[in-house]
């Protein structure tokens, strides 16, 4: 071990500079909006402070230009809340098939694999294609029918819930996927053996001595589906149809608003982000303790 | 009470990924070879949209210029390598760092933690926090003028290739990152207490047992990064001050025109390179194995 101490201590401190350094580069601007957005009335984008001011806030919820913040920011909350929900379901439930096998488990797994690499903006323009397509044929058929006046009403099935959905859970599913495969390769299957020995059934076992056990990986699994869907742009673009989520309305605010007022929407969308991951975090931590205590 | 056959219970994950990505990529590809109408949809076949792409890129241009095509992909793979090579250098660093020089597996977690958590905040605004230190009138170049360096400002800062290089280094060195921090994390330590015994230096031990078996941590993050940089629009788009062209700029431009067909064979051209380069690199890490 005198070897591995020695080297220890000739590298650390030129690596642990390395290391600081870049949580500096990490977090150092992200720090500065969050200073910058407190500026006076008189302030602009760029140091120095001129006075110390909630004003950008104010201006922030009167609105930026046409675009209606608030609106935004209920839409992308409530769709972080379906994606986070929707992920951990069905990455749970993939999980436990994974576990038992079943034919055709290792396309599930390429193709989730290749969801999660492919260029979002193939994906993106892929799914926009499909819902016009789907337009169309709807519309046939309404013409069809001789149902006018639906035609005439109806506009789009491309949405928020629809395709703007589907985008963002090919984003987020992947990511649930691993993380219960590497909840499961640790799962010691020695605990639901003996929860059957004792008579439990199937669902008794789950419930009582698999769910607890990973719990605190589910509530990661979600805190990815909701945070990644929080920021998701990329594979949203063109796939959301007439109204915008928040990341997508910021994205396009980055050119025309020329006021802190940016950063402090900024800001508020990245506290949204930390309270989300610290919950998580707690979350986690505390039912791992639970676990713990109990065992 | 039974629960679900298997089967079933990969049933909405599956069918997820086949109405919104597997349906979707076909659609991509199909579309490709469909002819370009004003503002429809109409089925057929036709390799106009890939002709038109490739427009005098093969021996008809005479004014030795590169067709748009190429120099947009020539300027997306300038900077997928250079992100690359940085994210790579710095992830592989930063990871070994916490992997073998952090002591205990408590300040593992905590640093590993705070070098994580900004990977789930926006994109987008960790791209516009850089206005206040990069811009015109930023801290940088505020610095700078103070100390007497320049006695301009320094223009190539914000909206520039170096700008759209730093914030990918920005977003994506936790991608290479962390593949690279697990594939250290399984890694026997008794391997390097041998190679440690046997007199290696630290170097060669870094160099001839640490590097090779985290070859796929490597391979899995520079997939990542070059799959992320390759499709990219939205940071050239934003630190680009959207001057700047990319792959993904232009299926994106194409598609807000309506332009579906070009659009869509511009998708499966990106793809096809996407999946060479990939092919490439895991051929080169195979390579290194069996010399």
């Amino acid at each position: 071990m005198a070897g591995t101490v020695r080297r220890r201590s000739r590298g650390f401190i030129p690596l642990a500079i390395v290391c600081a350094l870049y949580i500096l580069f990490l977090y150092g601007p992200v720090i500065t909006i969050f200073v910058l957005s407190f500026q006076g009335p008189e302030g602009g984008l760029t140091f120095p402070m001129r006075g110390l001011s909630l004003h950008w806030y104010h201006e922030l919820f009167k609105g930026l230009g046409v675009v209606d913040i608030g609106a935004a920011i209920r839409r992308s909350l409530a769709l972080g809340v379906v994606v986070m929900l929707l992920t951990t379901l069905f990455s749970l439930m993939a999980g436990l098939a994974f576990r038992k096998g079943f034919k055709g488990s290792g396309v599930l797994f390429y193709t989730a694999v290749a969801s999660l690499i492919m260029p979002s903006i193939i994906i993106s323009l892929g799914i926009g294609l499909q819902f016009r397509l789907f337009d169309d044929v709807i519309k046939s058929m309404l013409e069809g029918a001789g149902w006018t006046e639906t035609l005439e009403s109806y506009t789009t099935l491309m949405g928020l819930y629809t395709s703007g959905l589907g985008a963002h859970l090919t984003w987020t599913l992947p990511f649930g996927m691993l993380i219960m495969f590497a909840v499961f390769n640790r799962f010691n299957p020695a605990y639901e053996e003996a929860a059957r020995d004792q008579g439990a059934t199937p669902w008794q076992t789950l419930r009582h001595v698999v769910l607890p056990l990973i719990g605190p990986s589910l509530v990661g699994v979600g805190m990815f589906g909701f945070t990644l869907s929080w920021d998701e742009i990329a594979r949203s673009s063109q796939a959301i149809g007439d109204v915008n989520t928040l990341p997508l309305e910021l994205q396009g605010l980055t050119t025309t608003v020329t006021t802190p007022s940016i950063y402090a929407l900024g800001s508020s969308t990245t506290v949204v982000s930390l309270l989300v991951i610290f919950a998580a975090l707690g979350a986690a931590a505390l039912m791992r303790r639970r676990a713990g205590a109990k065992a | 009470m039974k629960t679900l056959p298997a089967w079933m219970q990969a049933l909405p994950m599956g069918g997820v990924f086949l109405v919104f990505f597997v349906m979707p990529l076909l659609l991509v590809g199909a579309v490709s070879f469909w002819p370009q109408n004003e503002y429809t949809l109409e089925p057929g076949f036709t390799l106009d949209n890939y002709v038109s792409l490739f427009d005098g890129c093969f021996g008809g241009g005479d004014s030795g210029e590169l067709c748009t095509t190429f120099k947009t992909y020539l300027s997306t793979l300038k900077f997928c390598g250079l992100v690359w090579l940085i994210t790579l250098v710095i992830g592989f660093t930063l990871a070994y760092f916490v992997a073998f020089h952090v002591p205990s597996v408590g300040a593992q977690t905590v640093i590993f933690t705070v070098m994580t958590i900004p990977f789930w905040t926006s994109n987008v605004i960790r791209m516009i926090s850089w206005i206040p230190l990069l811009g015109r009138n930023g801290w940088v170049n505020q610095t700078l003028q103070t100390l007497g360096l320049t006695n301009a400002p320094i223009e190539w800062l914000l909206y520039s290739d170096f700008a759209v290089v730093l914030a990918f280094v920005h977003l994506n060195t936790t991608f290479m990152m962390v593949p690279i921090f697990n594939s250290m994390m399984k890694i026997d330590r008794s391997l390097i207490e041998a190679a440690d015994d046997c007199g290696a230096t630290a170097w060669q031990t870094l160099w001839n047992v640490i590097v090779p078996l985290c070859r796929t941590g490597i391979l899995i993050g520079s997939i990542f990064v070059i799959t992320l940089v390759m499709g990219d629009f939205v940071t050239v788009g934003v630190m680009g001050g959207q001057q700047i062209a990319s792959v993904g700029k232009t299926i994106q431009v194409q598609t807000s025109y309506l332009q579906f067909p070009l659009a869509a064979a511009n998708a499966v051209v990106l793809l096809g390179v996407v999946l060479l380069i990939i092919v490439a690199l895991n051929r080169l890490v195979d390579l290194r194995k069996e010399l």
